[in-house]
């Protein structure tokens, strides 16, 4: 049951992943995203991981294409206006996905499994209560980190967003 | 899952649907009476006896009436748009406990559609996709007002949002759970939250008018400013839709609120009464009371403040809301660590 579930979805995925990339309209694509991340969430709840699932909702689709779409709106208001890219770059840029595809693939090859469906070894590891016991005792300091890391970059964008007074 | 399990959710969702609709249904003659009242005016009473009719006249007004599509507007997404709106205004009603449990023919049959452990979180996700409606219908519509009310709308969305979340924390510290059922019990008597975290309360009102694109907030569809707003260009029905959205997510919020701070469907000395079908009964009762009051207060808000300039919107979230729901979660802290939950 899971198991067909997974494929559905994964092919959902890819599918409105593939039409982000070959939507003209930049609205559209931003909208085909947030489907994507949509699957993403319910792929989520497969593994029974229910906050990264409604936390991946909130922010990436409640929050951080809203603010892709917004700026989009803003931006890129008709589409004769977008830039071209000369060929030279968008052959660097095809070489360039290839390799991380390489990459990645080899990566999944390496760690095996395969035809094996991959089963959770605690499968209440994704509930709030178990999670946040993780987070703040064993990996206490990366998440710190990781705070830290993000709010520096947000510091670092208000300083480059603020108008110099002279 | 037997037969007597679905049916039973079934009849849950179809009346809590049907609630929501005649009760969004009815708050538009209620603000419009109320309106009347606070302008020294009679208000709609043509209409059947005290304009009771008038929301059925509307309704049958906004169905007949020709629709229109604009020429150069994105037909899909201008018809997503509305849909969107309506859609997500009516699903976020499934994690709300209306009651305690009742027991009907050797069943206990629970009032609440779904008792997810993420429910607080379920509600933020479908407030964050709320605004989608808006943005997508405003800029399918192809005109520059609407445009700007839904990049309006979007930052004004994202900003109390954050608000909010901080807001919750402080609540959630103190419950220590993110089902809504079970924060619902834990206030049972007179054990209401509010009296433990007030501000954040004020903050979570605040933020939820924001959210609901009520006055003092209704930026995105400042008549002086934008004509219509993100709805410039709808007509019939899909502008009911926009209009009706936003009186269902008035309800809604007001459930949330009643249910997160005012106690949801417990009153004092519920211990009291010994049947529990009654106490349930009388529980869903007084949790509709909290709801109406609740939109009372939305509409005596709209008629009373008026409408915020857009720099004061932004300054009142970012620099006043935000801060002060730090605050309160450091206070919140502070005092657990005093005086224990």
């Amino acid at each position: 049951m899971s198991h067909s579930l997974f494929y559905l979805l994964s092919f959902i995925t890819l599918f409105f992943a593939l039409l982000v990339v070959f939507a003209k309209n930049p609205i559209h694509s931003a909208l085909y995203m947030v489907m994507t991340f949509f699957a993403i969430t319910c792929q989520y709840l497969i593994l029974n991981a229910q906050f990264l699932a409604i936390v991946n909702f909130i922010v990436y689709m409640g929050a951080i294409m809203v603010l892709i779409l917004f700026s989009i709106m803003f931006l890129n208001l008709n589409q004769a206006t977008e830039p071209q890219k000369s060929s030279l770059l968008k052959f660097a840029g095809v070489i360039s996905a290839g390799l991380l595809m390489l990459t990645l693939v080899g990566a999944i090859v390496k760690t095996g499994g395969g035809d094996v469906p991959f089963e959770l070894i605690k499968p209440d590891i994704g509930l709030v209560k178990n999670l946040g016991k993780v987070l703040f005792n064993e990996f206490l300091l990366p998440f710190e980190i990781a705070s830290v890391l993000l709010l520096s970059a947000m510091v670092g964008a208000v300083l480059l967003a603020k108008k110099e007074i002279n | 899952m037997d037969i007597a399990f679905i049916i039973e959710k079934l009849i849950l969702i179809s009346a809590i649907l049907g609630i929501s609709l005649v009760i969004a249904m009815y708050t538009t003659l209620a603000e419009r009476k109320f309106a009347g009242f606070f302008q020294d005016r009679v208000g709609p009473n043509r209409a059947g006896p005290w304009g009771l009719l008038q929301p059925l006249a509307d309704g049958v007004k906004l169905f007949t009436k020709e629709e229109i599509i604009p020429t150069n507007a994105n037909t899909f997404l201008f018809v997503l748009g509305p849909s969107l709106s309506m859609f997500t205004a009516c699903i976020t009603t499934a994690v709300i406990p209306w009651g305690q449990d009742l027991f009907l023919f050797g069943r206990q049959i629970s009032l609440q559609v779904a008792d997810i452990n993420v429910g607080v979180l379920y509600v933020f996700g479908v407030v964050s996709l709320g605004v989608y409606g808006v943005m997508i219908g405003g800029w399918a519509s192809n005109n520059k007002f609407s445009l700007l009310a839904a990049v309006r709308s979007a930052s004004q969305n994202i900003s109390y949002e954050i608000a909010m979340g901080l807001s919750i924390i402080a609540l959630l510290m103190m419950t220590g759970t993110l089902s809504l059922r079970e924060i619902s019990e834990q206030q049972s008597g007179m054990n209401w939250n509010v009296f433990y975290q007030p501000l954040g309360f004020l903050i979570f009102m605040i933020c939820s008018f924001a959210e609901t694109n009520r006055t003092p907030f209704d930026l995105p569809e400042c008549e002086t400013e934008l004509v219509g707003g993100h709805h410039t260009e709808y007509s019939s029905m899909k502008l009911g839709f926009y209009l009706f959205a936003e009186y269902i997510n008035m309800f809604v919020s007001s459930a949330i609120m009643a249910s997160l701070y005012f106690g949801g469907y417990n009153y004092p000395f519920m211990h009291l009464i010994s049947n529990p079908n009654i106490a349930a009964l009388l529980g869903v009762a007084v949790f509709f009371t909290k709801i109406l009051l609740f939109i009372f207060f939305f509409i005596w808000v709209r008629w009373t403040v008026p409408r915020f300039r857009y720099d004061q919107l932004m300054k009142l979230g970012w620099k006043v809301l935000i801060p002060l729901a730090i605050v309160n979660i450091a206070l919140t802290g502070a005092g657990i660590l005093i005086f224990g939950k």
